[in-house]
């Protein structure tokens, strides 16, 4: 059973439960998918991919290809500009452009199998793939790297020859496999340990793991023969996406028109673009509209896994259970180019606690692997797996209750993290003291094989840029024009925060998202940021609404706008009143239509604590671990729509599960993945997870006007340690491997159990 | 004044010194003025003219997409970070 929160009654929209504007077309089929898209005129585009992890390039011949019948248009990297060494900035990051567009098709090297070579425009797709047999290329295999710790060696194969180590801006002056080392410290870290009476430290791997969107990327291009580009796509962000588009081809961005589709989601994945620049040189090309579609395997093998990654984690606590010293050596894959998750990984390690005396030093290493993107709270959940699976085992050493023990140490306003700011009013404390009070906690868990686990977790949630035009219409409703692509019921949170602000129903406001024509530059969306961020510009649109309301109301009444108030959507001057309804009706008779619009740039983080409680039975002869109960509690700020608040809880301590339990990309001695499918790569489904229950917890963020906290991250944060945590009671391993899956998990029971009756310990 | 806290891997330049205070009314100010003290800072900090890519500057706890230019207030807490995105 998912636990609810009471309508917030501080409002009259927000903390309601509205049904979601884009709900009927999305239950009917009737919303428009990128695949759902049919252009008159529309080939298809296909990509050819590496079979090798690592080759040189000797030759791409794409003769025979091109005569092929019904085959319109070839593309190959040679057909784009060249971009060395130089810089976009993408709002949220700067990104070297000739390692992007090597990723969209290679240049001299292939770096990870999937790696796409060459693109083709046919009549139909299964005239695409033929022709793409006749695509010859010849390679030079290379020895490759896949392991982040093999890839650090100094006799690892390198992959790129131009790559040295940064430092903080410290170029190091030989090529190297590692483009950035971060270092944090604070403190007098070493006499701390020494002081210390307890000490842990351990070492934690976990895998790759896919975001696993259920929409494979797809992309429709046409190069109009007037020189502009429309790009129909499935896209996080679509500014981005037109950016980084008009960056690889070198026009400008006014020349290209990214229409954002219904997206299947994206959790990260669909901020990079992998097909849109090779969808519009082949239109460009053929003077078609060009659709393209991945497979299941393509996304797999061709689009970013989140990192693999080793870590070192070590804490000093002192009897009384404080903590008193950190340390973390991290080492994350970035893949194929430079760019991963480390610097988020390396803030989050020790985020939930204060701690004195830390240090972390944190390596970006690139791999033979697709080029990692960001997967919710990108970096934290590996960080998190380590340090809290080592903060439970150091309160069972001390003898301290696992909430307790956080509760000691857990981080406030003040709190000044390792890498240096201190958190403003946040809400973890909150959190523990949710969870201590839960059902799930106070209930005992009963029955052989059983443990519970609990773990707690941080995301940052970023701000960025938004923006927001809203028109009122003379019945007295609202469109709202936006640019942020709805993933998770944006349009409703966003919608609702300006209905609150005009006092009208959320019903009332009719949200749109439009192209990058139709509204100012928006960021992603991305970074736990939408509701935050777009809704912060959605307040402002109606604070605009509201005053040109309040004027023309005072033209009505032939009084001085000052003598004009809105109070809850009526709008009242010496005992007359109006409606916004009927002042809307009005509106023609007093200078025409009213349009507000609104930018903002918020520049704070929001702060998202929580702490996630799990019961998992352990199949003592499989090791299959099957989770009983599960809660996760979080401080949201302020739950604009409840239900989705508790959608995203339960969506990503799911997809944490899966990280825990089984998901992985296996790889073969050659680099090559063996289960690019969602047969063998095993995400979980509605069978293998109880109901989530979620406990929201609301401590308002002072940075935003309704107190809102981006909530879409940090759910995924904890489940891996909790579950590791709970496994360890349930069958009496310290699992420090990601996915602890049964036959990783029965190997450490066979040990385990193989240790204890030695002669040695008997 | 504002105080800079000088990233672990910097402080070889400050001689391990982990936090100064540095005069100035924007960014660009602080740079020039921590580097004038510590030759060398700005090197690190920036590229091509703008914060190096990779890097973002946090003051008072918001990470300031004004680049150079952002306003710096006297008693600021200045910190240079890794950029972050999200998923």
């Amino acid at each position: 059973m998912a636990s609810s929160t009471p309508a917030n009654k501080k409002y009259k929209v927000i903390g309601t439960r509205p049904v979601r504007h884009d709900g009927a077309d999305k239950v009917t089929g009737r919303a428009i998918y990128g695949s759902d898209l049919r252009l008159t005129g529309t080939v298809q585009g296909k990509i050819l991919r590496s079979p090798h992890a690592h080759a040189r390039i000797k030759s791409i011949d794409t003769s025979a290809a091109e005569k092929h019948p019904g085959v319109l248009a070839v593309a190959t990297a040679a057909d784009f500009p060249d971009l060395q060494d130089k810089i976009a900035n993408l709002g949220e990051g700067s990104v070297n452009l000739a390692h992007l567009g090597a990723n969209v098709l290679a240049h001299k090297k292939v770096l990870y199998k999937g790696h796409a070579v060459a693109a083709l425009a046919a009549v139909n797709p299964h005239v695409a793939e033929e022709a793409l047999k006749l695509i010859k290329v010849e390679y030079e295999p290379l020895p490759s790297v896949t392991w982040v710790l093999d890839a650090m060696r100094d006799d690892a194969p390198l992959l790129h020859d131009d790559v040295r180590t940064n430092s903080m801006g410290k170029k190091a002056d030989k090529p190297s496999n590692v483009p950035t080392h971060i270092h944090f410290e604070t403190g007098k870290v070493d006499e701390a340990f020494a002081k210390a009476d307890v000490v842990v430290e351990r070492e934690f791997k976990t895998a790759s793991v896919h975001q696993g969107y259920i929409e494979p990327h797809v992309s429709t291009a046409l190069w109009n023969e007037d020189g502009h580009l429309t790009i129909w796509t499935s896209t996080q962000g679509s500014f981005t996406a037109r950016q980084q588009t008009a960056e690889l081809l070198q026009i400008p961005v006014s020349q290209v028109t990214v229409v954002p589709c219904e997206i299947g989601g994206g959790f990260g994945g669909k901020i990079a673009v992998y097909l849109e620049p090779v969808a519009a040189m082949l239109s460009r090309k053929c003077g078609r509209p060009v659709k393209m579609v991945m497979n299941r395997d393509e996304v797999f093998e061709g689009t970013g896994p989140t990192p693999g990654s080793f870590m070192r984690v070590k804490l000093g606590a002192t009897k009384a259970g404080k903590l008193v010293a950190g340390e973390a050596w991290l080492a994350y894959d970035a893949g194929a180019f430079p760019g991963g998750m480390i610097g988020p990984g390396c803030m989050c390690v020790f985020s939930c606690y204060e701690i004195a005396n830390a240090r972390v030093d944190g390596y970006d290493v690139l791999a033979n692997k697709p080029k990692t993107q960001a997967y919710r709270a990108p970096g934290a959940t590996q960080a998190a797996f380590a340090c809290e699976s080592v903060v439970d085992e150091m309160a069972e050493k001390l003898g301290i209750d696992p909430i307790e023990f956080r509760l000691k140490n857990a981080a406030k306003e003040g709190t000044r993290r390792v890498d240096g700011p201190t958190y403003p009013r946040i809400g973890f404390v909150e959190t523990l003291k949710a969870a201590q009070a839960s059902d799930h906690w106070k209930t005992p868990l009963t029955g052989p094989n059983r443990g519970r686990g609990i773990a707690s977790g941080y995301w940052f949630n970023i701000g960025l840029k938004s923006s927001a035009t809203a028109n009122v219409n003379s019945d007295g409703t609202v469109n709202l024009i936006e640019g942020s692509t709805d993933i998770g019921g944006t349009r409703t949170s966003i919608a609702m925060q300006l209905a609150e602000t005009l006092g009208i129903a959320a019903e009332d406001v009719k949200p749109r998202v439009v192209d990058t024509d139709s509204v100012g530059y928006t960021d992603v969306t991305g970074g736990s940021r939408t509701t935050f961020a777009t809704g912060m510009a959605a307040h402002e649109v109606g604070l605009d609404i509201r005053k040109q309301m309040i004027e023309r109301a005072a033209i009505l009444w032939d009084c001085d706008p000052a003598k004009v108030e809105c109070v809850e959507g009526v709008y009242k001057s010496n005992g007359k009143s109006l409606s916004f309804r009927e002042l809307a009706g009005k509106l023609g008779h007093t200078g025409g239509p009213v349009v507000g619009s609104a930018t903002v740039s918020p520049e704070g983080s929001s702060n998202g604590f929580g702490t996630h409680i799990v019961d998992v039975e352990v199949d003592p002869e499989t090791a299959k671990v099957t989770i009983l109960r599960y809660t996760a509690v979080q401080d949201v700020g302020t739950a604009i729509h409840p239900s989705y608040v508790e959608g995203q809880m339960q969506g990503g301590s799911v997809q944490g599960i899966g990280w825990a339990l089984n998901e992985e990309y296996v790889f073969d001695g050659q680099g090559r993945m063996q289960n690019a499918n969602y047969l063998d790569y095993r995400m979980p489904t509605a069978l293998d997870v109880p109901m989530i229950e979620t406990i929201i917890v609301e401590v308002p963020n002072p940075d935003h006007p309704y107190g809102v906290r981006g909530v879409g991250e940090t759910p995924i944060v904890a489940p891996p340690a909790a579950i590791a945590n709970a496994i360890y009671r349930a069958a009496g391993v310290r699992m420090q491997e990601l996915p602890m899956s049964p036959p990783r998990l029965w190997a450490a029971m066979s040990k385990s159990s193989a240790a204890k009756n030695s002669p040695a310990k008997k | 004044m504002a105080r800079v806290f000088i990233p672990a891997q910097w402080r070889d330049l400050t001689g391990g010194i982990s936090e100064v205070d540095v005069e100035g009314n924007v960014l660009r100010q602080i740079v020039a003025g921590l580097d004038a003290r510590y030759p060398g800072v700005a090197g690190r900090w920036c590229e091509d003219g703008a914060i190096a890519r990779g890097l973002a500057v946090s003051i008072d706890g918001a990470v300031t997409a004004r680049g150079l230019s952002a306003p710096v207030t006297p008693q600021c807490e200045i910190h240079i970070l890794p950029a972050i995105g999200g998923g």
